[in-house]
């Protein structure tokens, strides 16, 4: 069982806040949620290798060869605040 | 200050392997010193919607060479995970690492240590993206808002992790300088550019908490930093305060370390192998690279003493540098050996150091023309060394110089003369010398240096002595 | 139809057909799509109508999810955290189109971030399925489907990552393909489950489908999972000799029963034109939706970590500290929806519940992957419904997520497995139509089609349109 503390524990893991109002909604339709997801313990896959992916490739390269980069203006175009050439952050302390 | 053997260091090294011409997972330039911000990206290294990641091989062929070179045994099989966390120079809120699959466990390199030779045992190296660079309006901690330069995001970066095998902040230094030498003779590094080996050390007093300082990207501050956090817990320990575990950073302006992350100090970075990204098998390739390793620093350091006859300081010192080595055997080729190494090692590294300068600075074919001359003897040595000076300040050819600065030794008249003088003048000195003290002849010697002002050669003028002496005599 | 249009462009106008559609979709009550590049196309049209350049989509109009990457065009992924985001590069596969001569005509509506089953988490609201305005289209790719059945587009693109090119498919009575995973590269697709998903066609016929995937299928070096294509054009050796499995677990409780009746009798109907069917067991396919959704959320809350506002989209918050300032951005910025499954795959893969939730999953993944294997030992094609139910109303389902999450029961498997499915119009419960889902093994796209084909042929459903399309 999730509980508010959790909720609280993973929005600031993910960074999405959540609103003091809206953390029960979370915890209930969370629980119901993981509580559906338990149906998997009904299985036995001690024995079972995980399948992280459907094609078996391995050894994919790219040879080391620069290619032009994208303007500077286009790299930035799409930025919310900039200053100078540089992306603008929020402060970090 | 340090009480010996109770500080205990542990390293964690980002290599940017710089010498490639392409990011690790992207073909953006990796020439981007000096270049306006932002201008080395684009949607995979800014981490656009809807980009992937491609695995640069050369990247792995020089993490390869790494792990050898540091006596690391490679993995058969190796993946990329994505170590998910937020931060504002990392802009896909994740950076794709090799996490408990690193390329290569195991090794260990030789250092000089506080006692004699030190081994340092290597845990692991493995591959990992870099991530951009913030640059603070003012300092971290008064800023109002932080900007964001992406050109270094996505550079190859190889993790050195070394077990806590260091004891003092020296010897830390010692691996590092190592560890640079070692990387630029794979010639998969150039230690020069700015930014290009950053640390994260972790360090205690024995019986302690451990602190990490971080992101510490100098040699010689990283043995600032740790020294000045040993005497930190050095002191905290003696007025009977706790050390707790933290993250610290080092603020290299005013050689403190000071405490980050608080509430970070929870990190779960919610690793999962990256989707993205297939698997990685290269052991099949470990018997090509291997072979196609060169003759690292230690094994040169032998050859030199072996092969060229010269003391095992001046092996060390010129192997130190794979520039100054290769520069070395260039120029011994042309040179009396030894007397390259002297000279070198002795001479024209303090010169360059002094003015921190390094050897690409100097001409090869004037080193051999200046070595020539002085075994010609048509320099003298305090001639040679204002040569190298003067190369150094104000460039120029050494046959220019010399005339210039009249360096050239006193033609043979002159020195005859001068002998003839010297002789006549030093009859006491004769005197003694005939009744069989040897040492006499050295006096009238220094006469005839005095008389030229230095420009001959001492050999050169007591063996004229001598041979006026005898004729004399006879 | 794509070739019959492509004369009929060859011999008339491709401006004042693409006219056509751009007056069709302002006056349509759809709500299809998100943004129209209608300047971009009626100049390319303008351009062919004087050049007439070749190409297998010479002169087409296409519409494109807004999940996938256009050059110039905004992509949103229909979510407020996007808006205004212009990509500076194309998605290979519209790279491919545009090779062909196609023409991009705009962007198609979707559930936010691909992460839903009716198209109703919109941020542009929801879209409505031209059969009955009052019901959904299916999702996420619920905009390229109703474009398509509303005729609105002559074909379309969509996005797969548990049946959401199927499912809209099957609620419009359209044909979708999601192709056998590392058949359609993924570079420019905004990734929701990487490991899942699959960039497919939305068009009114089977042979139409073929074309498009005939043009944006092959390998591509900027995705390390793509792979090599085979031929998807002429496909006329039918079902005849084909094995059909039908799996009992596709059927029964929970299964409208007209739904059953359709997809049987389409099972006879490929009897008929040749092909033998026989009973096939998937036993896993219950724990399918549980393994889905754990995986999907997992990687989604790692692949939705980028939108903090900082280098694209939408940053309405005052500049607080950055940790601050992201939370915020990303709670105005996400949808509800979103914001669960971002939870969710946080907790999933947090310290602890990684082994519970993630690992447990992706090992189910392989007892599902490992059913279809067995399976396609013994036939050559399964056969399903797509979805076990008709179009419902929009507002019924979305207030109970796991409700919803039910409605993919019969798609996700085969997101899990990694292996191809088409979904196909086979019959009409009252007006709404019902999607056939015929699965291949990997790479088994050109025998699925064929069968596909020899179906639709002697059936009479792809041909009958919606009215608002007539
Ligand atoms: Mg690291
Ligand atoms: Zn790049």
């Amino acid at each position: 069982m999730i509980s508010r503390e959790d909720v609280e524990h993973i929005s600031w893991l993910a960074s999405i806040k959540i609103a003091d109002e809206e953390k029960e909604e979370f915890v209930a339709k969370f629980n119901s949620i993981l509580e559906y997801f338990h149906e998997l313990d009904q299985l036995n896959t001690e024995d079972v290798e995980p399948t992280y992916r459907v094609v078996d490739l391995a050894n994919v390269f790219r040879d080391d060869l620069s290619r032009p980069s994208l303007p500077p203006e286009e790299a930035l175009g799409n930025a919310p605040r900039r200053a100078e050439g540089y992306f603008k952050s929020p402060r970090i302390v | 200050m340090t009480q010996k053997g109770d500080v205990i260091i542990g390293l964690e090294v980002h290599v940017q392997l710089n010498k490639l011409q392409s990011k690790l997972f992207c073909g953006c330039s990796t020439a981007y010193h000096n270049s306006p911000p932002n201008s080395h990206t684009c949607p995979v290294c800014l981490g656009l919607p809807g980009s992937l990641p491609v695995l640069n091989r050369k990247s792995v062929e020089y993490g390869l060479r790494v792990a050898l070179a540091l006596n690391c045994q490679v993995q058969q099989e190796t993946y990329f995970y994505r170590k998910n966390y937020y931060y504002p120079d990392l802009p896909k809120g994740f950076q794709i690492s090799q996490y408990d699959f690193p390329l290569a466990v195991g090794g260990s390199i030789l250092i000089k240590g506080d006692d004699g030779e030190r081994k340092i045992r290597i845990t692991r190296v493995h591959m990992e993206e870099d991530p951009g660079r913030l640059v603070h309006a003012g300092t971290i901690d008064r800023a109002k808002y932080s900007m964001v330069d992406y050109n270094r995001c996505g550079m190859s970066l190889l993790e050195v992790v070394t077990e806590p095998d260091m004891r003092s902040p020296k010897e830390a230094r010692a691996f590092l300088d190592k560890l640079r030498t070692i990387l630029e003779y794979l010639d998969v590094f150039d230690g020069d550019l700015e930014g290009s080996m950053r640390v994260d050390s972790n360090i205690s007093l024995a019986g302690g908490e451990r602190a990490e300082v971080k992101n510490i990207s100098s040699h010689k501050g990283v043995e600032k930093a740790l020294s000045y956090e040993i005497t930190r817990q050095r002191n905290m320990k003696r007025r009977g305060i706790r050390v707790i575990q933290e993250t610290r950073h080092f603020d290299e302006a005013r050689n403190i370390t000071v405490s980050i992350r608080t509430k970070e100090e929870a990190h779960d970075y919610r690793y999962f192998p990256e989707p993205d990204l297939v698997p990685l098998r290269v052991a099949d390739w470990v018997p090509e690279v291997a072979a196609s390793l060169p003759e690292l620093p230690d094994a040169r350091r032998e050859s030199f003493v072996s092969q060229y006859g010269m003391t095992d300081d001046h092996a060390k010192s010129l192997t130190s540098d794979i520039k100054v080595a290769d520069f070395y055997e260039a120029v011994a080729r042309e040179s009396p050996p030894r007397l390259a190494a002297v000279w070198i090692a002795d001479v024209l590294k303090g010169e360059l150091n002094y003015r921190g300068l390094t050897i690409d600075r100097f001409s090869r074919q004037d080193m051999v023309t200046i070595l020539e001359m002085l075994s010609s003897e048509r320099i003298a040595e305090d001639g040679a060394v204002q040569v190298i000076r003067a190369l150094l300040d104000q460039g120029g050819l050494p046959q220019d110089i010399v005339k210039a600065r009249k360096l050239e030794r006193a033609g043979d008249q002159a020195v005859m003369k001068a002998v003839q003088e010297a002789v006549a003048e030093c009859s006491a000195a004769l005197e003694d010398y005939r009744k069989g003290n040897e040492r006499a002849l050295n006096f009238i010697v220094g006469q005839v240096m005095k008389k030229t002002r230095g420009r001959a050669s001492p050999t050169e003028a007591f063996r004229l002595v001598k041979e006026a002496v005898d004729r004399m005599d006879a | 139809m794509l070739a019959k249009l492509k004369e009929q462009l060859l011999s008339g106008s491709a401006e004042e057909y693409l006219q056509g559609l751009f007056d069709r979709i302002e006056h349509s009550k759809l709500n299809a799509f998100n943004a129209l590049a209608r300047e971009s196309a009626v100049s390319r049209a303008r351009e062919f109508d004087r050049q007439l350049w070749g190409g297998a989509l010479a002169g087409v109009p296409i519409a494109i999810k807004d999940g996938i990457s256009t050059r110039g065009i905004e992509t949103t992924c229909s979510s407020r955290i996007l808006r205004g985001y212009i990509p500076p590069y194309d998605a290979h596969v519209i790279e491919r189109l545009k090779a062909e001569g196609a023409i991009i005509m705009g962007k198609t509506n979707m559930d936010e971030f691909a992460m839903g089953t009716s198209t109703e988490t919109s941020c542009f609201g929801p879209t409505r399925n031209p059969w009955d305005l009052d019901r959904v289209p299916g999702g996420s790719s619920g905009g390229s489907a109703a474009a398509v059945a509303g005729g609105e587009a002559p074909c379309a693109l969509g996005s797969d990552t548990g049946g959401s090119v199927r499912c809209p498919a099957s609620f419009c009575g359209v044909v979708g393909l999601k192709p056998t995973y590392g058949l359609v590269s993924r570079y420019g697709l905004i990734s929701y489950a990487n490991s899942l998903e699959q960039i497919g066609p939305l068009t009114t016929t089977v042979e139409d489908t073929a074309l498009l995937l005939d043009v944006i299928s092959g390998h591509d070096p900027r995705d390390t999972t793509s792979l090599e294509k085979d031929s998807y054009l002429n496909l006329e050796e039918g079902v005849c000799g084909l094995k059909i499995g039908v799996p009992d677990e596709y059927f029964g409780e929970g299964v409208d029963p007209l739904v059953e009746k359709s997809v049987w009798e389409a099972i006879s109907r490929m009897e008929e034109l040749g092909a033998s069917w026989q009973k096939v067991s998937l036993p896993h396919t219950r724990y399918a939706l549980a393994s889905y959704y754990i995986i999907a959320m997992s990687e989604a809350s790692s692949n939705l970590a980028r939108f903090d506002g900082l280098r694209y989209g939408h940053r309405e918050a005052e500049d607080q500290d950055w940790h601050t300032t992201f939370s915020e951005v990303r709670a105005a910025g996400f949808g509800k929806e979103v914001q669960r499954r971002v939870l969710l795959g946080t907790y999933a893969l947090s310290a602890g519940y990684y082994g519970r939730y993630y690992l447990k999953a992706l090992k189910v993944r392989t007892l599902i992957k490992e059913d279809f294997q067995r399976a396609f030992q013994e036939v050559d094609l399964i056969a399903s419904p797509t979805m076990p139910f008709p179009a419902f109303k929009i507002g019924e389902r979305i207030a109970d997520p796991l409700t919803l999450y039910m409605a993919d029961v019969f798609t996700v498997p085969i997101n899990l497995a990694g292996v191809p499915a088409i979904s196909l119009p086979c019959g009409f419960s009252q007006g709404l139509p019902i999607g056939l889902q015929l699965i291949a093994s990997h790479f088994q796209e050109r025998l699925m089609l064929r069968a596909a084909l020899a179906y639709e042929e002697a059936t009479p459903y792809h041909l009958q349109t919606p009215e608002v399309a007539a």
